[in-house]
């Protein structure tokens, strides 16, 4: 009976500490999105809230929290309501398998906990990819509950876009797993071990050998990923341009802070997995980047360092490529996807599968 | 524990699927075949059959039901009474299921073990997605062939039904 009780306790209090930073991280990423824009645009960005605009998330939070919360008439109250909260916690719960730092047990009464992974279950990538097809039922339902055509349409372009990127993500992600040979991100993380070389894009064997990259599938992942997170140059679910702001047009005050929340932390979720999975996860580029010798017992630090930066660096390229390009007509949109991703993102899997055959790892 | 837990997914899955054709609203409707599907989900890993219930999730939730979703919200039917004529059909043959159920519980008799115990072979040590690739790749492998080529056959089908101005151009 204690031990149940430990466990739980160590696990509430994992799931705080991730949840905190990952909210926490969603404040800061509204902050940076609009200061990066703004610099790339020669603009300087928020300004007002305190110095240099640092206090805005404040603001924006503070504002949306007060904001009257309106249902529009002739809505189907009880989804418009739910439709939100879908979405958010179809984006929050995937993170209960990522791991943040090395893959160490810690001693705690008794009970051995892996300090840095909520859970390592031994399907881990195919629990993300369940909860992320589920964060669409949010958006449909949001769009069709609003009884608004601006709704109903983004939310029918949702629902195909999801689809069809989806699809990308999980086959990108095949190679991989062929590489590594587990579902389980602790274990593909472990497998990329020690330099920068042995991380999946490149996939050289760690005693040396014949690498089987993993490049083409790194660069049709990210691009779904940007897709399936609905950001430019992919947000045709939210075109403002063509549908006022798309699926949740209707919406205002927390239940739209709901939504918003949810489009970030999906954000910082398929980065942590594409730094997970491609990029080495914990892994530093080099043995001796990683603290070793007397603050050997600190190197779980810079791991976590090192996820953190390449997480970050992920969260950059969103922003980037966001105000670098235009945004795709719906026909491209769905013709990128199925013609081009979907025919690499095959190839890759029966050249990484011979590969794999004929030089096992 | 078990039992409980057995009793409580089951007692949902069969609300849920009368619901499905029940509910007068098609969107609801589609709720509730997700909600069942996810509690067969947690059949299967209450079987430690974790690999079979994220797929069930990822096919069926993910990506067939969010179809079917979308078809009704671009049909906009807010109510469908069609089918509910068909409510003394289904009834007459859902007494006849019912009834060989019962038939059929009677004739095995009462047995403690509701829930049945994970296998114990060594197939649960390597894992069950090793498991369920071995198996599918070497013990099924001809029906696993069939059944894909079963779905490109479908697949072909469709696309011919929906472009028959392909064939006469």
């Amino acid at each position: 009976m204690f031990e149940v009780g430990v466990k739980i306790a160590v696990s509430l209090t994992q799931i705080s500490i991730v949840m905190g930073v990952v909210l926490l991280t969603v404040m800061f990423l509204t902050l940076a999105e609009r200061k990066v824009i703004g610099w790339m645009q020669d603009r300087m960005g928020p300004m007002e809230v305190g110095p240099y605009g640092i206090l805005q998330p404040i603001a924006d939070g503070l504002k949306l929290f007060f904001k009257e919360d309106i249902i529009p008439s002739g809505a189907n109250k009880y989804l418009f309501t739910l439709a939100p909260i879908i979405a958010l916690v179809a984006a929050l719960v995937g993170f209960a398998v990522i791991p943040f730092g090395p893959n160490m047990r810690v001693d705690v009464f008794g009970v051995q906990v892996q300090p840095f992974v909520i859970s390592d279950i031994n399907i881990g990538i195919l629990y993300i990819l369940a909860f992320t097809s589920i964060g669409a039922y949010g958006i449909i339902l949001g769009g069709w509950a609003s009884n608004s055509k601006y709704s109903l349409l983004g939310g029918l372009r949702a629902a195909a876009q999801l689809i069809s990127y989806e699809l990308n993500v999980g086959l990108a992600i095949v190679g991989v797993l062929l590489l590594a040979g587990s579902l389980s991100l602790v274990k593909i993380t472990e497998d990329q071990c020690c330099w920068i070389w042995n991380w999946f894009w490149l996939a050289v064997p760690r005693g040396g050998g014949v690498p089987i990259p993993q490049i083409l599938a790194f660069v049709v992942f990210v691009i779904s990923a940007v897709a399936e997170t609905n950001r430019l140059p992919f947000d045709l679910p939210e075109a403002e341009s063509e549908l006022v702001a798309g699926f949740f047009t209707e919406y205002s005050g927390m239940r739209f802070a709901f939504f918003f929340l949810a489009e970030y932390a999906n954000m910082i979720l398929v980065s942590c997995i594409a730094a997970a999975l491609f990029l080495g996860g914990w892994n530093a580029p080099a043995p001796f980047l990683q603290f070793h010798g007397s603050l050997e017992h600190l190197a779980w630090l810079s791991g976590i360092m090192w996820f953190a930066v390449k997480v970050y660096f992920f969260l950059f390229l969103f922003f980037w490529i966001r105000a670098t390009l235009p945004r795709l007509r719906y026909d491209q949109l769905m013709r990128f996807g199925w013609k081009v991703m979907l025919p690499i993102a095959l190839g890759n899997i029966v050249v990484t599968a011979i590969a794999a055959y004929f030089f096992p790892r | 524990m078990a039992q409980l837990l057995f009793f409580y997914l089951a007692g949902v899955i069969v609300l849920t699927a009368i619901l499905v054709v029940g509910l007068r609203n098609p969107i609801y409707s589609v709720l509730s075949l997700l909600i069942m599907f996810f509690h067969v989900a947690g059949l299967y890993v209450s079987l430690h059959a974790e690999f079979l219930a994220a797929v069930q999730i990822i096919v069926y939730a993910g990506a067939i039901l969010v179809l079917y979703l979308f078809v009704v919200m671009l049909l906009n039917v807010k109510r469908e009474d069609r089918y509910h004529y068909q409510f003394p059909i289904g009834a007459l043959l859902g007494v006849a299921i019912l009834t060989e159920a019962v038939v059929l519980a009677i004739q095995r008799g009462y047995s403690e073990d509701v829930v049945p115990s994970p296998p114990t072979s060594e197939l649960s040590f390597t894992g069950n997605t090793e498991a369920i690739g071995e198996s599918l790749f070497t013990t099924y492998l001809l029906p696993f062939e069939i059944a894909s080529l079963i779905l490109l056959v479908a697949m072909i089908g469709a696309i011919i039904l929906a472009k028959k101005d392909i064939l006469t151009r």
